[in-house]
């Protein structure tokens, strides 16, 4: 193999340990192993409860491993982001690793074109820059433009996804996690965002998906990857 | 208890970058009865440090040797000063030590009360740092007080009422300008939107996040607001009885706790 893989998941275990019932140990997968190349796009199979998310999280970072690493090419170099002091971790986030969640965290008071813009201003683009691309992104997403100037928190489901869209797509980052970033939206606005994501494949990025939806799923996924064949042992 | 869980060491990727602050072994006693006990960490220029716990923890005993209000028992504190480069805090003598922190450091207390001089206007109070450091054109001053005064969104014509003619928020945002408009390296907060109600709270952060993030200032943020911490802090330390118990990326430690008491902490967040 000539090229680095963009994520490496290097027997990865997670048991979760509930100190305050009883010790409780949940084991959720061990010596799990992934390799996603750039262009591909690797969706997490399994019923529910299968850890999905939780895998999707510990390449993250947001969770911990019991044992094993995660790397994520960084600025061509692997990093063990679970090993990786938080500062770096946190650049790894700005400029190389997205992650789309089912959810949008709204920050109060904080417009919905300034959550967009947010990320680009972070990695420097001038503000002027950054406002076209998000203006492009947004129409693109169909967010109707008397939203743009309010904050997402009173929002619908769907049109708080696409803002948590916008604010991961508009960045191009290399390496992007997708969290059922689907899952609230209609099929005209499910179809927009196969398109984005699509373009970022064909641009190179590496994704890890969840889609419950299989229609999304057949129209991104380069392949499935089930994660119940690392089943801890109970 | 007394396992720290830790990230795996913290080493400078690029190997040269020296630490803002390094606090080494810090160990704060009140005659027999432990306030801090045997703390390490370092922090880098921009970092965003949240050290949380519940009341009698010892949060507010680090912050208070931290800040070099209060001399440690045993250990040291390094600062990295404009002045004097990295040296331990309680090395410099009084009038160089306090120098050093009027012109390298912000305290914005819970209580506005105790960071503001409440017989001066909100204007005054603003002004004051540079006047310390020596600035003696009216002019200038003025001009950055008003600079000040809006970027806490403040209302330029109450520049000459007195902060007890101010609500709990505004005099909070008083007490911000003051603290940062000398362009301190490190800022220190204690509980610094502890005391107002939660739509002034929810603002209020929003502004202090702005402004770390557009001047890239390093905050120490001391909070039992687990919320709090999640939108300002880049990196968390969970105390416990005078201990750190826990320390990490600030999402990681709020969404996959190890420790009993860190669990504990995170699953007691009432939701709304």
């Amino acid at each position: 193999m000539t090229q680095e893989a963009a994520i490496r998941v290097d027997d990865l275990s997670k048991i979760f340990t509930l100190h305050n019932q009883g010790a409780t140990s949940i084991g959720v997968f061990e010596a799990l192993k992934l390799e996603v190349m750039p262009g591909e796009c690797v969706v997490l199979a399994g019923e529910s409860g299968v850890g999905k998310s939780t895998l999707m999280r510990t390449i993250y970072g947001n969770y911990l491993p019991t044992s094993g690493g995660v790397y994520v090419s960084h600025d061509g170099v692997p990093v063990d982001i679970t090993k990786a002091p938080p500062h770096q971790v946190l650049e790894i986030r700005r400029r190389t690793l997205g992650y789309v969640s089912q959810f949008l965290r709204v920050i109060p008071r904080v417009s919905t074109l300034d959550l967009v813009v947010e990320p680009l201003l972070e990695n420097g683009v001038e503000l002027e820059e950054a406002r076209e691309r998000a203006i492009t992104l947004l129409q693109a997403l169909r967010l109707p433009e008397a939203h743009w100037e309010l904050p997402p928190s009173t929002f619908s489901g769907g049109e708080q996804q696409r803002v948590n869209i916008a604010r991961s797509f508009i960045r191009e980052y290399p390496v992007l996690l997708l969290d059922e970033p689907t899952a609230s939206l209609d099929a005209a606005n499910r179809a927009i965002v196969v398109e984005l994501i699509n373009a970022a494949l064909a641009k190179g990025a590496a994704m890890v998906g969840i889609f419950h939806d299989h229609d999304v799923r057949d129209a991104v996924a380069t392949r499935l990857f089930n994660v119940s064949e690392y089943k801890a042992a109970a | 208890m007394t396992d720290i869980l830790d990230r795996p060491a913290s080493t400078n990727s690029d190997g040269r970058a020296e630490p803002l602050l390094r606090v080494s072994h810090l160990t704060k006693y009140y005659g027999h009865v432990a306030g801090c006990l045997d703390i390490s960490f370092e922090m880098r220029p921009g970092e965003v440090l949240g050290i949380v716990g519940e009341s009698g923890s010892g949060k507010t005993t680090l912050l208070n040797c931290i800040s070099g209000k209060l001399a440690p028992t045993s250990g040291s504190i390094a600062f990295n000063s404009r002045r004097h480069g990295l040296v331990d805090i309680y090395d410099l003598s009084e009038p160089d030590r306090r120098r050093m922190q009027r012109e390298d450091w912000g305290f914005v207390h819970q209580n506005p009360r105790d960071g503001l001089r409440m017989r001066v206007s909100g204007g005054a109070n603003v002004a004051e740092p540079l006047m310390n450091l020596g600035r003696r054109h009216y002019g200038d001053m003025r001009q950055a007080t008003m600079d000040w005064l809006s970027r806490v969104e403040l209302d330029l014509g109450r520049v000459d009422d007195k902060p007890r003619n101010f609500s709990g928020g505004m005099q909070q945002r008083i007490q911000i300008a003051r603290n940062l408009i000398h362009n301190p390296r490190l800022v220190f907060m204690d509980e610094p939107t502890g005391g107002l109600d939660v739509s002034v709270q929810a603002r209020l952060l929003d502004l202090l996040r702005e402004l770390v993030r557009d001047l890239g200032l390093a905050a120490i943020i001391v909070t039992h607001d687990m919320a709090v911490a999640r939108l300002m802090a880049d990196r968390l330390m969970v105390m416990k009885g005078g201990h750190v118990v826990e320390t990490g990326l600030a999402d990681q430690v709020l969404d996959d706790p190890q420790h009993p008491y860190t669990q504990l902490l995170v699953s007691s967040v009432l939701q709304i």
